[in-house]
């Protein structure tokens, strides 16, 4: 029996490695822009916007296109600040924005389109921090979450917040966070942070239910997600705006209140005071119906004398 | 490469055979030759079109390749002051599959070197059903037991405040790659003729002798191969150490830190990032880091065994 000589052995085999690198980096990362193909026989509502918003705008669309058959609506995420862009543009109906329109913005989309943009408060958000069930400590102040988790902050172990966590050796603060495109990354950063910058080496986490279980399994650790979250084995802190002043629990009326300083609020964007299907559309999110779907996606519902009466 | 292929030599035998059999022949000759350079192809392309969409950032005035490849600041979405550096990426790449070499090249290439020399043969069918089973399960599995399980046993057995990290990357991704150079490696010593072996025996070798000396030294380009393929699924995967890491951009001064792969970076930034946006294209170009990674690492170890083969 003879050898087969293989004089490109390398070449395969480097092939081979490399391609299961790149497609291993690569197919994690596939894209999810929707498109845009129109009907004509149907009457279709563009949505685009906020990715805290994109699941429960989602269910909005499809529970509504069964109360009206003859309306679509189609929902694409992004960012917030992705929908504000194609509202300017007049490329969407609505722009969902889990934050709110800047006056330069405003100022874009009247220029371009000759139109104010109006917006809807359709529901709230209330983003809790979290500790281990062990940790003692109950509330936290914002500038001490900025000491703990910006990037010019100096508290690294718990005993400078005057914590001593049981059975516990070593007391360093374990920071737990959301990877950088997610919006609640983004609203904490803005809230807590005053827009510094994240300190590096926190645990930058893939979803809000990860950042929970993480906490929930390390006494030292300290995190933040939309209060939905909680589990058994975490504890949301009492959070104050300043030293001094009274803490707040994040709870479904503290938010209403707006004395939960890390609560926000989702909106929707027309521009113009919305016409025909759109106007009908937004209402029927204002109604109990839509709002039933915010609060069962885990986010505070507006209560009722809030909403604008038909 | 095979110009001079014997069915261009060899005298026509059967001068009647129809036209569209020969025919036939030559485009399936065609069409295997295709397939053999195919990878060569693919490689290409895919470089080409990582580098396509990185490239304008290149020469981009924002962006500094000292920052990207030296600086451990990675803040593609800062609102006062954006900084693409990788350094602590790679850094975090490099260590996680150094600790998973340092485990996996030794259990893998015993297991194999066992698997094809000493162990019996009913043994042998039961333990390859296994290992292959083993590669058979799911990368995002194997990031669960290391989220779930090896975390916890590691802040159990070493005390470190949070079991995901480069120890608990480094294990998850050495049981990944075990399979692949088991099977590999098996597959290589098996390759080796049995007359090398009856002669290490003829000539009065021990089974140790036998191994150390004639078949291992035999079979090192295959080897090699298996260790390779075997760093490439380290360096490649994804979902395992994003969930099994900790993602925390950090030098690691210790097993027990937390880091953040290339890969998983990639992962969890670019379904999110605008199409077009300059940290789309930094992420491109740190898949195009990635890849001049696995070059370097392949073209080292083919340079390195073209060197033993000199001697």
């Amino acid at each position: 029996m003879t050898r087969v000589p293989r004089p490109r052995a390398w070449m395969s085999r480097f092939g081979l490695v490399a391609s299961l690198v790149a497609s291993g980096a690569l197919t994690a990362c596939g894209g999810d822009r929707g498109r845009q193909d129109s009907k004509p026989t149907k009457s279709v509502i563009q949505n685009k916007g906020s990715d805290t918003m994109v699941n429960v705008a989602q269910v909005w669309a499809e529970e509504y296109t069964k109360a009206a058959p003859d309306v679509e609506v189609e929902v694409s995420g992004g960012g917030s600040g992705v929908g504000i862009a194609a509202l300017i543009k007049g490329a969407v109906d609505i722009a969902n924005a889990s934050r709110d329109l800047k006056p330069s913005e405003a100022e874009l989309a009247a220029k371009n389109t000759g139109k104010q943009p109006v917006g809807f408060t359709v529901g709230y958000d209330a983003l809790a921090v979290f500790v281990h069930r062990d940790n003692p400590l109950r509330e936290i102040t914002l500038e001490q979450l900025s000491e703990i988790y910006a990037e010019d902050g100096k508290t690294t172990r718990w005993s400078e917040l005057g914590v001593k966590i049981p059975g516990v050796s070593d007391d360093t603060i374990v920071r737990v966070s959301r990877q950088s495109s997610s919006g609640t990354y983004e609203f904490f950063r803005e809230q807590a942070l005053g827009n510094k910058d994240f300190r590096l080496g926190s645990r930058d986490l893939n979803g809000s239910k990860e950042v929970v279980e993480l906490v929930g399994s390390t006494p030292t650790a300290i995190g933040y997600s939309g209060m939905g979250y909680a589990t058994p084995a975490v504890q949301m802190l009492m959070v104050a705006k300043a030293k001094g002043q009274a803490s707040v629990s994040p709870a479904v009326a503290a938010v209403h209140d707006k004395s939960y300083p890390l609560a926000r609020s989702l909106h929707v964007y027309t521009l113009g005071e919305p016409q025909g299907a759109v106007r009908a559309y937004i209402d029927w999110i204002l109604s109990d119906a839509g709002q039933k779907v915010v609060e069962e996606s885990g986010y505070v519902p507006v209560p009722p004398s809030e909403r604008p009466k038909p | 490469m095979s110009s001079d292929s014997p069915l261009d030599d060899a005298p026509p035998r059967r001068p009647r055979r129809p036209r569209w059999a020969v025919l036939g022949e030559r485009a399936l000759e065609a069409l295997i030759r295709v397939s053999g350079v195919s990878a060569i192809v693919f490689v290409a392309a895919i470089f080409f079109f990582v580098l396509r969409e990185a490239a304008p950032i290149l020469v981009s005035d924002a962006f500094s390749l000292t920052q990207f490849l030296f600086s451990p600041e990675w803040y593609p979405t800062s609102a006062s002051n954006v900084r693409y550096g990788t350094f602590a990426l790679t850094v975090g790449t490099l260590s996680v599959t150094a600790l998973a070499m340092l485990l996996a090249v030794p259990f893998g290439l015993g297991a194999a070197i066992y698997l094809s020399e000493f162990c019996a043969p009913r043994v042998r069918e039961t333990l390859k059903v296994t290992i292959e089973l083993l590669s058979a399960i799911p990368s995002v599995v194997w990031g669960f037991i290391g989220l779930t399980v090896m975390s916890r046993l590691i802040v159990a057995t070493t005390g470190a405040p949070v079991g995901v990290n480069v120890l608990n990357g480094g294990i998850i991704l050495a049981l990944m790659s075990v399979p692949v150079i088991v099977s590999i490696g098996e597959d290589a010593l098996k390759a080796v003729p049995d007359s090398f072996r009856e002669a290490g025996i003829a000539l009065g070798a021990t089974r140790w002798q036998l191994v150390y000396r004639v078949l291992v030294p035999a079979a090192r380009n295959g080897l090699l191969a298996a260790v390779l393929l075997g760093v490439g699924r380290a360096v490649g995967e994804t979902m395992a150490v994003l969930m099994a890491t900790g993602h925390a951009v950090h030098i690691p001064g210790s097993l027990l830190d937390s880091v953040r792969t290339l890969t998983a970076n990639i992962a969890a930034e670019l379904g999110e990032a605008p199409v077009g946006s300059d940290h789309y294209r930094v992420l491109f170009l740190t898949g195009t880091l990635l890849f001049l990674i696995t070059f370097a690492v392949n073209l080292a170890a083919d340079l390195v065994v073209r060197g033993i083969r000199r001697k």
